[in-house]
Formats: C-alpha cells, structure tokens, sequence
C-alpha cells in the first residue's frame, strides 16, 4: 500500500535515531533551577514570587496576564534565590527565577503526583479549558503556543478533526517516540479531553513508518476508543509541520497566510496530549517533560524526563558528557534546532531534544556559485522559490519578497539542505522574513 | 572545552555538490563517447582531448590573469563544456577551430558573464554556433563512421548528414520517397544506433538516451525538459507529415537525426541557462522542440535544435518570472 505524506517538495535526511531503544530515565533534581519566564508563545508570564519565598513542586510562581500567555510552576521545592536575567537556550538574556532545590519534592495541594493511570472523563469543555490553563502546558512540538488558546475556536469556526502530531520528523530526536510507547494509554486519554474541549468527533495520530512499533503499539491502544485512528505516514521532512501534516492526513490545504482551523483542523503533538491528560486528570502543571539527548559522539544517547530549569549541561553529563571533538550542541533537531553559545542553560518547555554534533560535522561547507539547478524549488513543501527570495532578500527587494509570499517559509531548511552550491538559503530567507514583517506591520 | 560553533539550521546538508553533478553529467555522456569512438576512432579521442583541455585550460586562464578571482576548474563545469563542445563538431574539424570555438564557449559563453551560474545561455552552444558560423565548411563536412572492426567498403571520406540529404532533396523538389532511396541515407537501424555522419556525439540515440534516463534517477536533470521537446518535434512534424507525407517526411525520422537527442537530453537541460520551475520547464520544452521543426522544414539550416535552444535561453528570465511553481495553498480549485 503506499503509504500517505504530503505532495509537495520535501527532503530525507539521514536517519540517526540513537535513543530510539532508550527507555525514559528521571533525571535527578539539580541543586538549582533556572525558570525563564518567556517559555512560550506571546507576552511571558508576570512573576508571583520573590526572594526568600519557600515554593512547593508545582506552585504557580508566574501568572499569565495577557491572552496569548501561560502559567508558570516551580518545578521543584525549594527557595527563590533570586528574580534576574539568565541566558536561554538562544542565547539571549531574559528574567528567569532561580530556585535553589531542597532535594525533597513537597507537591503543592490537588495535584496528584503518581504515575496511576486516570481514565475519568466526566469533564465539561470549560473545564478542561481552563485546568490547561492553569497548567500552564503549550505546544510541546517546539512552538510552544498556549494550548488553551488553541483548545478556544474562534467564534463561527467549527474543527472537524484533531490531527495529532506523532511524526517526528527531525532526524535524531525520539523523546515522542518513546513517550508514545510508553503512555500510550495517557496520550489517549489526553487525546479524548481534547476532543471533548474541542467537541469533534475524530482524531487522527500521525506516525511516520519509521516508527513501526509505536504504530502498533498506538494503534492497538486506540480499538479502545473510538473516533481516534492512527496513520502510517511515509518518512518525508518535514511532515511535522502543522500544514504538511494537514495535508498528509485529510489531504486539505491550509490557505496561505490562514491557521488550520480554516480547514476545520486542530493539530496538537502527543507530548502535549500527554500534559493535558496529566493537568485535567492530575492538576498537574507543565514542571518537566521528555527530553532526548543525543549525538554520533555521545556514550549513551537517551532519553531523561526533566524538570524544567534544569542545565541542559547537567543532561549531557547524565548522556555521557561531551565527547571530545564535540563542535556544535543544538537545541532541538539537526534540521530546525537552534546552536547553543553554551550548554550552562536551562531546559525549557519547548526543548524537545539536545543534539551534541561532532566538530568535523558542526561547520558550514563553502558556498558556491548558485548553478540554478533548481532543487531547493523542487524540495520546498510550501511551492516557494528559495533561490528567489533569497536572492531578492540580499537585494533588500522586501516588496517582491512580500508578493513572492516569503511570509509562507515556514523555516524548515529543505532548501538549504539540498543546495549543491552550499548556500546559507535560510538565513536569507529568515532575514528577508524580518524585513518583509516590518514591512507588513509598518503599512498598517 | 574549545570554541562552539554558531551557525543558523538547518546543521546537516544533503550530499549533493556542484561538482557531483558535473561529474555524474560526464559520466552520462560515457556511452555516447564509447560510440563516438567506436565509428571515429583516434579522431574522436582527438577532438575530445583538445576541446576539454582547452575549455579548462581557458576557464583557468581567465580566472588567474583576466578576473584573478577563485580558481574553480575542479568544479567539473568546464569539463562538461568540453565534452558538449566535442560532441558538437565533426570528428576531422582542424584542432585550431576547436581551440577557438573552446575560447569562445569559455570566454564568451561562460566567463564574461561571470562564471558559472550567471551565464544565460548554454556556453558549448554559444561555441558550437559561432564555429557553424565562422567556419561553415569545416563544421558540416562530416567523416563517414568508420566502425572499428568492420571491414572498409567505400573510400569516401566524407558524407552528407541525413538531415543534409533531407534538406537537399527537399530543394531540388524531389518526394520524400526518392529522397529515401538515395544510397547515402541511413536505415533505422543506423540511425538508431548512430552509424551515419554527423557530428562526434549525436549519432547514437539509443547511447544518448541511456545517459538521459541516468542523470534523471540521480536527479541532475528532470525529465519535463527532454520529453516535452521530443514529444513536441514528434507532434508538430507528425502534423505536417499528415498533411503531406511527400513533401514532410514522418516525425521518427526527425527524432533520431541530427543533434535532437543531444540538444534535448544534454543542451536544453543546461541547468544554469533553462528554467526553474516544472511548468516553466515544459513551456521551454515546448518553445524548443516548434522552433527546431520551424527551422528543420523552413529554415536555411538543415539543423535546427542548437538555434532553438539558444533562442529559448534567452526567453528563461521571461519564463522565470512568469511560470511560478504552484504554491502551497493555493488550490487549484
């Protein structure tokens, strides 16, 4: 049978799933945690605590003000040291709250910390609304969007599919392929409250074919309940982007410059379906979550359950430590991760995996002379012409860029990835982006 | 711990490489060389010599005295070049027209547009067109093949090309059946395989078409080019043969003489002077295979592909900005 992906462009980058056989480890609480207040999406929360202050595991410690925003917890017991600025994993400088850890977790009140599993589903829409948003869970695919705010349909609009996201495209990663061979009956159950919230009928999880097991694994979970299916997908970066996956799923094609609800679609990762089971069923706030660490270089590729704020150095040193010739530590996968100037910062809610590139493997090959041969046209999932833009981002042209639909790169590299001259296509592009938003904003 | 490195994703890159490309060209072009030199001998592994190494001999002189920029000979295009101009010409033509047709498919074709990639139109065609222009006896008295191992029948030297004998016939008002019965004409069997004068590379369809379906499972070439040209010199000629198949001869014919399966499988796929998107690329397709028969039924050329895809080249920055791949979310409804 062949197998469904999206239509247009796309890339396959070597596969490199290290820790697909590592089964998620807790990692031990760090003497201190670093809590960035911007962990998603919109304006970052408003901090309730302050110095001296004795906080419980997860107590609210920042409050969210503005709409698109959400809660923060402490992600263990401990002492506030300081409200300050600390450098994130892109490598700017933003408040953050520092907690030194007493070493024994204290939960704060209602929340259920057990790993028991809760099947109650006898919750109203308004109420597993807003016990995600008191949980402070956002999209956990790496976007990080206050998942509340998504659970909300704007007025008028109708979904009639949750798509969830179980792809995982990016070569490397696995901490949702083992999150779904490991809760699946949770994610389940996440998947059903937010299909409640939500009020449709369907869901559907999408699985690239490279993970066979967890296809099984789900797809067995799922005859227990109905309207949710799993789909094969055929390997294809990058699948996991929210209109690709669209696409691959019920073959409907998100307008340009539109959000999925436009084709009656919700599209949400498992890791997030995970945190809203636990938050709904648990009172459990969005304190750790799966993180994979992995490299070529690295001892023992894994995958750790963390707390959020803690190093990510204190990750690698549990992985193995840095190899020796180590020349790169991405956060996130080799296809869209950010470089880190440092590993002395905290995991965040939006980290999905640590990624330690050997030195001869981290720099950029020359560029050439653009040959014009066409292939990033040919690879772009989105129908745009890298080379075009790129070229017309250089040139400072932000009103051709802006009627070459620029704003519609939805950054996933393919372009630059398959460039035979070795041209930096994305950065053009991610700078002609900026430029061409200003430009957008400025008109208005 | 020494330094992290800082650089934008994506962090990994796929293997292709400009040179891999340029090499896996002339790789595909091994089989018609094999050809050539089995109905040429010596005089083909000549021609070849002196147009590659003075195409590369010229890229590199320019490059070091004339621009003194970076030296990029190794990226394989000046060989490809080399190996195009060569297939372009008769096996006998004197070395010293080839060096001048190499100057200028370097020179002119390549360098004083910039180098590779900004040049717009297809260099061993800007080479090859000058020679047919400069040199017009020398370019179209062609060897007849002389196989390796096969026994000599006739002295000839040289012979008219099957398109010459067409075109000739033509003139003098004779039908295409008496046209056909001239000794000279080769059988489909010869045309097939390429025994029959032409230029070094272009005689052998089968050998050509081989190193096309080659360079398009490893994706140097997409296939919208060649086909589209071959579908529409079949379809424009067939018309006419139709409507008078004395006076046009049958479309087939057109397919497998002269320089179509090299102009459209190597010459037209030139990816720096063709467009870029698949749409793009059939309307180019297309413009070349009408302007080839234009030429071939009412030109003064009996040959017709070279001027076509120059003249289509030229039409690339057009086709560019107006051909636009279709465009996520954008249905087409």
């Amino acid at each position: 049978m062949k197998l469904k992906t999206f239509a247009l462009g796309g890339v396959h980058p070597e596969e490199h799933k290290l820790s697909a056989n590592a089964p998620i480890v807790n990692l031990p609480l760090p003497a201190q945690l670093v809590v960035p207040l911007g962990q998603n999406l919109g304006a970052p929360p408003k901090p309730i605590v302050k110095k001296g202050d004795e906080v419980k595991t997860g107590q609210l410690i920042a409050r969210a003000e503005a709409f698109i925003s959400a809660n923060l917890h402490a992600p263990a017991t401990g002492k506030v040291v300081k409200v300050d600025e600390a450098t994130d994993t892109s490598g700017y400088r933003r408040p953050a709250i520092y907690i030194e850890v007493s070493g024994e977790d204290k939960w704060a009140e209602g929340i259920n910390p057990t790993n028991e599993l809760v099947t109650r589903l006898d919750y109203s829409r308004d109420e597993i609304i807003a016990k995600v948003k008191e949980a402070g869970i956002v999209g956990l695919g790496g976007a990080t969007f206050p998942t509340h705010v998504k659970l909300m349909l704007p007025p008028g609009k109708k979904a009639d599919y949750l798509l969830i996201n179980g792809v995982e495209c990016e070569p490397y990663l696995t901490s949702d392929h083992r999150l779904m061979l490991e809760k699946a009956q949770e994610i389940m159950q996440g998947i059903r409250l937010m299909m409640i919230a939500l009020e449709v009928k369907r869901a559907i999880i999408g699985v690239e074919n490279n993970k066979p097991d967890a296809i099984a694994h789900l797809a067995a979970m799922a005859l227990a309940h109905p309207g949710i299916s799993v789909q094969a997908l055929k390997v294809k970066y990058p699948q996991g982007g929210e209109k690709q996956l669209i696409k691959a799923l019920v073959n409907r094609e998100v307008p340009s410059g539109k959000l999925p609800i436009e084709v009656g679609c919700v599209v949400s990762n498992v890791g997030t379906a995970f945190a809203v089971y636990e938050a709904v069923t648990k009172n459990k706030p969005l304190i750790e979550r799966v993180v994979t660490v992995t490299g070529l270089g690295l001892t023992k590729p894994s995958n750790f359950l963390v707390r959020i704020g803690t190093p990510v150095s204190a990750l690698i040193q549990a992985a193995g430590g840095m190899p020796e010739n180590s020349g790169k530590i991405i956060n996130g996968g080799p296809m869209m991760g950010k470089a880190m100037t440092t590993p002395e910062v905290p995991v965040v809610k939006g980290s999905s995996g640590i990624l330690i590139m050997p030195r001869e493997l981290s720099s950029r090959k020359e560029p050439q002379a653009c040959i014009r041969c066409s292939k990033c046209t040919t690879v772009c999932p989105m129908g745009l012409e890298p080379y075009l833009l790129a070229r017309l981002s250089k040139l400072e042209r932000y009103e051709d860029t802006e009627r070459e639909q620029i704003m519609d790169c939805i950054e996933c590299g393919s372009c630059q990835f398959t460039c035979p001259s070795n041209i930096p296509l994305l950065d053009y592009l991610r700078l002609g982006k900026f430029r061409t938003g200003q430009l957008i904003r400025n008109r208005k | 711990m020494s330094k992290l490195i800082i650089s934008g994703s994506p962090h990994v890159h796929g293997d292709e490489s400009v040179s891999k490309i340029m090499y896996t060209v002339v790789l595909a072009l091994v089989p018609a060389m094999l050809v050539s030199v089995y109905f040429f001998g010596f005089d083909a592994i000549r021609v070849l010599a002196i147009s590659v190494a003075a195409c590369v001999f010229f890229e590199w002189l320019i490059q070091k005295y004339l621009i003194k920029g970076p030296l990029t000979i190794n990226d394989g295009s000046a060989v490809v070049a080399g190996v195009l101009l060569a297939f372009n010409v008769p096996a006998n033509l004197p070395w010293w027209i080839l060096v001048i047709g190499a100057l200028v498919t370097i020179g002119v074709g390549k360098m004083s547009f910039g180098g590779l990639g900004r040049n717009p139109f297809n260099p061993a065609l800007v080479g090859r067109v000058f020679m047919l222009i400069s040199f017009p006896v020398q370019m179209t008295s062609w060897p007849v093949p002389k196989p390796l191992f096969a026994p000599q029948l006739t002295d000839a030297i040289t012979g008219p090309t099957a398109l010459g004998i067409l075109k000739e016939g033509i003139g003098a008002g004779k039908t295409i059946d008496q046209i056909m019965a001239d000794p000279h004409m080769p059988d489909y069997i010869d045309r097939l395989t390429g025994n029959m004068s032409g230029s070094l590379g272009e005689m052998s369809a089968m050998a050509l078409i081989l190193g096309g379906i080659f360079m398009v499972i490893r994706k140097v070439i997409d296939w919208q080019v060649p086909v589209s040209i071959i579908a529409t010199v079949y379809v424009f000629a067939g018309i006419f043969h139709l409507i008078d198949p004395q006076h046009y001869i049958e479309p087939a014919f057109h397919l497998f003489t002269g320089g179509l399966m090299l102009g459209a499988i190597y010459m037209a796929t030139d990816m720096v002077s063709s467009p870029m998107s698949m749409k793009g690329k059939v309307v180019y397709g297309v413009g070349i295979g009408l302007l080839t028969i234009i030429i071939r039924l009412w030109g003064a050329y009996p040959e017709g592909i070279s001027f076509a895809i120059l003249i289509l080249n030229a039409f690339t920055p057009l086709i560019n900005m107006t051909m636009k791949p279709k465009r996520f979310g954008k249905a087409t409804a």
